[in-house]
Order: structure tokens, then sequence, then C-alpha cells
């Protein structure tokens, strides 16, 4: 029992052993939140399912960004290989269907994953150059090949026709019976039982597919002799050279597997979210993806985090900006508790630290009604910005991830 | 001989980038059923048109400055990737002062252009603050920081903050600028150049002089190139980090300052965006050399006042864009090529000549 696979795979996606004090106590946190504030959209069912669709195409992009960096090559392209995604998805699934869609949205990020393999492996070209001239390579691509293709066929420049949908599937029983329990306001258990009736209400197959990839990854990564020789790859090429590990093809596949997941995150976007390609649909979210990867302190459960917590704040923003407004209540929580810890430790600059952030946000809170779109809009990169600047000592990012490696030189 | 061998690879690797981008360009337009040689005529020929080549001498200014910050960066193998927040937030905060205040043209219009540089160097620090306290890359901080650029000027430009509906086009907009506080433009080619370009000269020169001439300028390209060996010597290595960091911002802030000071007069979320890419690629094709860059910038706003003429002729502007990704990359990997080529003839020079002292034992063995 003890080994058996699922008790592994939980093992690994729990891996960070305080994960479920937190989410336990977020949960109480919000709960009370929404007790307090009476906006019961935060824990509704179908705020539950937004967080999902939003969430999805960011753990792509940030599972994407995890094998690229694991294997030791940074990639900043993912964003160019969301729009490839996001294109190639609504083509072909225009022309054969959602699934062959999705499909091909994996296949364009994974053509340009090993581009990006090609420039940074082979010939060795600065790996954010490539990244970054892949980003503009994805657009004018995708620009271009809307131009060549959409027109006349219902679409246009910059949209393409509308991609027939698929289903969703509802857990029968269970669901409408904790959509009940969670309309009823009870502390907690109302909460919890709306959103997880939010998770089985209504879940698009594709979303159910796509999470696949979350304990695949983790399997693969820290389960597999590949994975392991990969993230050897992203620690010290030299030494997984001179054991007889080849850098070279270990990198080109992570960078196929990491341009074919941004892809799916794109296409999910495309055919899924708005059933149709729309130019800058992905809107950064391949950077965030980027961020989701720091903020997860690049380990597979970690990015889920991030990407559920960029995801939620997505999805509220979306649905009602007073949500958020509501949950500066838990951030101001989170913030005075930090500092009263450190208050024990004796340790004074992180208790006035937290008290400042505190204080700061509970006298906006009490100042204004809504925080503006435009805040909610770069929250994902501020709060990268704040793990980077206060966190890095706990960070562990792969020893050699972007640094130049060439076969039988030693790494300058 | 050797001479002219350096030189002749120092040329061959951007032409051979060049060329490259043109076949690869060629080979799309005739799939797209084009014809490729019409098409680079229209953009030759369409570029060169008098009141056009003004436009794109105005262009060229931006992107010029935009790749000298980048090159400012290189040098110190620094990627300012946040050039685009740099230069937006600067020229917003400088449009917002310059609308508020109303002093003698010569004191507002260096107050506008100042404050620029000021923002841009601030905002540039934080990447640079990062880098050498926290050991962030800076191109993930500075990826981070043009998103909260961008929200936070989106945010001031609200009716009500700092911004105002404008009058003709329905933008949000800052306060116009005074008088005062515009700069004059050159009536030449039935054109107007903004006079913004002479600062531009003049940083180009700066630059130059600074960098190549100077005891800063030393010890900046020395950390670039070994940051142990800089530190071993005396230099203040993360300090020199931290200001090149802060000087490339400098520089972004005066990016689009000739369209504000001469053109505008005010900021609106029609400044475009993007110029960090631009200006990283035209620092790489003009190999960090002011010369070098302003031809490539040239070239490049050369090949963007074309597309709009694409378009008209049924070929689709969008290859314009995807020219220039082409150009980036094939730049890149043909200086990584040449570079290899170049070390290899050098070890093979050093071989021959070390051939008669180290004999048997040496064969066999790789250089």
């Amino acid at each position: 029992m003890k080994n058996s696979l699922g008790n592994r795979l939980w093992k690994i996606i729990t891996s960070p052993s305080r994960m479920m004090l937190t989410v336990g106590a977020v949960i109480i946190m919000i709960s009370l939140v929404r007790q307090y504030t009476g906006i019961s959209d935060i824990t509704s069912p179908g705020a539950a399912g937004a967080t999902i669709r939003f969430t999805i195409p960011i753990l792509m992009a940030g599972l994407g960004g995890l094998w690229a960096e694991r294997s030791g090559v940074i990639n900043i392209g993912l964003e160019g290989m969301m729009i490839l995604g996001t294109w190639f998805g609504a083509w072909f699934g225009f022309l054969y269907g959602p699934w062959v869609g999705i499909f091909a949205g994996a296949i364009g990020g994974a053509l340009a994953g090993i581009l990006h393999a090609i420039l940074t492996v082979r010939i060795g070209i600065d790996q954010a150059v490539s990244g970054l001239a892949i980003n503009l390579l994805g657009m004018g691509t995708a620009r271009f090949l809307s131009g060549v293709f959409f027109i006349g066929k219902g679409g246009d420049v910059n949209i393409s026709p509308q991609v027939e949908g698929i289903g969703t599937f509802t857990v029968p029983g269970l669901s409408p019976f904790l959509t009940d329990i969670g309309s009823k306001h009870i502390l907690v258990i109302s909460d919890v039982a709306g959103v997880c009736a939010g998770f089985i209400t209504k879940i698009n197959w594709a979303s159910l597919v796509l999470i696949l990839a979350l304990p695949l990854t983790a399997w693969i990564l820290w389960k597999t002799r590949f994975g392991l020789r990969m993230r050897f790859c992203g620690e010290n090429p030299v030494a997984a050279e001179s054991l007889g590990v080849n850098v070279y093809r270990t990198r080109y596949i992570a960078l196929a597997v990491s341009g074919a997941l941004a892809g799916l995150g794109g296409a999910y976007i495309s055919v899924i979210s708005t059933g149709n390609y729309l130019e800058g649909q992905t809107a950064g979210r391949g950077y965030i993806g980027l961020a989701a990867v720091i903020f997860g302190n690049w380990t597979p459960a970690g990015v889920l985090a991030g990407s559920v917590l960029f995801g939620l704040t997505d999805a509220l923003r979306v649905r009602q900006s007073t949500s958020v407004h509501a949950l500066l209540l838990v951030v101001i929580t989170l913030a005075l508790a930090y500092g009263v810890s450190k208050f024990r430790k004796k340790d004074w600059k992180g208790f006035i630290i937290g008290l400042v952030i505190g204080g700061v946000v509970l006298a906006y809170y009490l100042i204004n009604k809504v925080v503006p779109d435009e805040f909610v809009t770069f929250f994902p990169n501020l709060t990268t910005i704040l793990v980077l600047a206060f966190l890095s000592q706990r960070l562990r990012p792969p020893a050699m991830a972007g640094a130049p490696y060439r076969k039988g030189e030693e790494s300058s | 001989m050797k001479r002219v061998n350096r030189f002749f690879w120092a040329l061959a690797a951007p032409l051979a980038a060049v060329l490259f981008t043109l076949i690869f360009v060629s080979i799309i337009l005739l799939m797209k059923g084009a014809n490729p040689l019409s098409t680079f005529q229209l953009i030759a020929s369409y570029g060169s048109q008098p009141e056009n080549l003004v436009a794109e001498l105005n262009q060229t200014v931006a992107y010029y400055l935009a790749g000298v910050a980048a090159a400012i960066g290189f040098r110190m193998l620094l990627f300012n990737i946040g050039i685009d927040g740099q230069y937006r937030l600067a020229i917003f905060i400088a449009a917002v002062v310059g609308g508020a205040t109303n002093l003698p043209a010569f004191l507002e219009v260096p107050l506008i252009i100042i404050t620029g540089v000021v923002v841009g160097a601030l905002w540039a620090s934080i990447a640079g603050y990062l880098k050498v306290k926290r050991n962030i890359s800076e191109v993930i901080s500075n990826i981070m920081l043009n998103t909260i650029a961008s929200g936070l000027i989106i945010y001031m430009l609200q009716p009500g903050r700092f911004g105002l509906k404008g009058g003709l086009s329905d933008n949000l907009a800052t306060p116009t600028i005074p008088k005062s506080g515009w700069l004059p433009s050159l009536h030449i080619m039935g054109g107007e150049l903004y006079s913004f370009a002479f600062v531009a000269i003049a940083v180009g020169v700066l630059y130059w002089v600074v960098l190549n001439k100077s005891v800063f300028g030393f010890n900046l390209r020395a950390t670039g190139m070994s940051f142990r060996a800089a530190r071993a010597s005396g230099v203040n290595a993360p300090r020199m980090v931290f200001i090149t960091m802060a000087l490339s911002g400098a520089i972004a802030g005066l990016t689009g300052m000739g369209e504000l000071l001469s053109h505008t007069h005010t900021y609106s979320l029609a400044f475009p965006t993007g110029y960090a890419l631009t200006g990283l690629a035209l620092a790489l094709l003009g190999r960090s050399n002011p010369i070098g860059i302003a031809i490539a910038a040239f070239f490049w706003a050369f090949l963007e006042q074309a597309a709009p003429a694409l378009d008209l002729n049924g070929v689709p502007k969008e290859i314009v864009m995807m020219m220039q990704g082409t150009i980036i990359l094939a730049t890149v990997t043909s200086y990584e090529i040449v570079k290899r080529i170049t070390r290899r003839q050098q070890q093979r020079l050093v071989g021959a000549a070390e051939a008669p002292r180290v004999d048997a034992d040496a064969k066999g063995v790789k250089s």
C-alpha cells in the first residue's frame, strides 16, 4: 500500500508537506471573508468552474516552462508557442473538429519548441534572444496565416471561423446536492461544497484530459529514468554528459514537450474558452506561466498552486470585481500573520515588513470599494516580483538553467 | 592580410543573415503566390520616396535610442528586455510633468527630458537591484515589470487621475504640454524631421566616448567580460551591474521623446509598444556599435514604413514582422557560427606555429 502508484503520485503532488495545512487555513479564511462581506460569488460553483477554465492555460504554460527549465533551457518563447497553439487549434478545430484542433495546437507549439531547441542547444545562441524572437515569429506567423486561410471561410485577418464545442459532464446526483449545500451559506461547509460542486458541474472533457498533464509531468520528471536524467541536465550538464547522458537529445525532447504543453494551453484558449482564434487572446499568459514556474519554485505542485492563484484572480475579475476587493482581506490577514510570526522570532525586519504591507492593504481596502481592473491584471507579475524579492533565498531553480552548454567544453 | 580576413568575417555574418532572410521570405511569398522580386522592389521604392524618408528618419531616431539602451546592457551581458516598460513609463510621466508645468522653454524642455531619463533609470534600477542583491535574472524581473508598467499607465490615464478624454480620437491622453515645451522640427524633403535627432546623435557619440575612452567605460567592459576578474582587480562589479542597468533605463527613457516633444505633445496609448524587442534586435544586428545600430535602425524603420504599401498590393503586411523575427534569429545564428569558424582558424594558426615544438604526443588530441 505504502508504495502503490497512487500513493506515490499523491506524495509528489503534495510534496511540500505543509501544503494541506495551508490549503485548509486558506479555505477557512476565504469562508470567513465570504461570510463577513456577503459576497457569495467567491466560493460559488460558477466561480470555481471559471477558475478551472482560467487556470488550465496558465498551468499548461507553466508545466511547459517547468519541462524546459528542468532540462536547463529557459523558455521565454512560451508566449509565441501558445499563440501558435491558439492558431493551429482553431484552424484544425474548424476543419476536423475540436479534438483534432487541440492535438494540432500541441503540434504547432512543439514545432516552435523544436526550433528553440535547434537554436539554443545545437547552434548555441542566447536562450533569451531565441525565446523572444520565437514570440515575435509566433505572432507574425499567426497573423500571416490568418490572412491567408481565414478570409472567405467565415473569418478575418484577426479572427477565425467558429469551432464546434466539446461536451461537458456533470456528476449526477452529487452535483445538485453539493450546489444545494453551497447555497445555504453555512460557514466553511457551504464554501467547500460550493467549490467542489464547481469541480464536478459542467466540466469540459478537454479540461479533464489536459489536467492529466500535471500528474504525468510529476511522474515522468521524478519517477522515471528519463526524468532523472533530464533534471540532471538542468543541474549539471557536464557531469551528466560524462556519465553517458545525451544532453542534447534530452533537451530536444524536453523542449518539444515544453512547446507542446504551451501549444495545448493555447489551443484550450481558442477551442474551449472562446470557440475561435482571436488575435492577442493569449494576452501574455505565456509570461504568466513563466511566473507560475518561479512562484512554484520549479515543482509541479508549486506550478499548480501558482496557476490556481493567478487563474482565480483572473476568473474573479471577469465575474465580479468586488470579489477581488473582498479577497484583499485574506492578503491583509496573511501579511499580519507573517508579521506576528516574525515578531515571535524576534525578526524585527520581517515584523515591520508584514505590518507595513498589511497596513497599506488595509488602508486601501477601507478607502476603496473595488480593486481597479488594471491592478488585477498585473497581480501575477507583481506577486512574482515580490516572491523573487523576499523569498529568493528559499527558491531553488535548476542550477544550470539558462547557462550555455556545448558538448566537450567546460561551461564558462 | 589578417586584417582583411577579420573584416570579411565581420561583414559576412550580417550579410549572410540578410540573405537567408530574403530567401526565407521569398519562399513564403512564392507559397502565397506573390512575386518576391516585385515585392522587394515595392518595399525599396516605397521606402525611398522623400516624404517617407523623413518619417523613417524620425522612427530611426526612436529605434536608435532603444538600440543604444540595449547595447549598453549587452556590454555588461545584461539583457534589458524592460526597455518597453521603462520607455513608456518615462514618456508618460514626462508628459504629465510637462503638462502640469509652464516654464520658459529653456527650462521646460530640459525638465521634460530629464524627467524621462530619471524615471527610466529608476524603473530599470528595480531590476538592477534585484539582479545585484537577490541574484534574480533581469530578463524575468523586466518581463514582469513591463506588464506592471502597462497596468500602472492605464490606471493613471483614466479621466480624473492624470488623463483626459482626447478630442478627435477617443483615446485617453495626458494634458497637452504648453508651447514652451515643444521642440521645433526641421522642414526637409517635404517632411518634418524632429530636432530631437541631434540629441540622439549626441547620445551615440557619448556612448562611444564613455565606453571606449573613459575609466568608467573600461571598468564596465571589463566587468562584462569577466565579473570575477574585474572584481579581483578592484572594480566594484555589483555596483557596475546596477549602474549599467540604470543607464540603460535612462537611455530607454529618451526613446519616443522626439515624438512627444515635436509631434504629439501628449502621451496616449497610441504610443507604440515592443521597443524592447526592437532595441535588442538592433543592438544584436549592429554588434553594439553606435554606427552599426544606426544603420540597423534605419533598415528596420525602412521595412516598417513599407508595410502598408504591401497590403495595398495584395501582400500581407505581416510578412514584415516575420522578416524581422527571422532577421534576429539569422543574425544571432550567423554570428555564433562565424565566431566558431574564426576561433577554429585562430586555433589552427596557433597550432601551426606551435607544431614544430609540440610533436607526436600532441597528435590525436582534439584542440
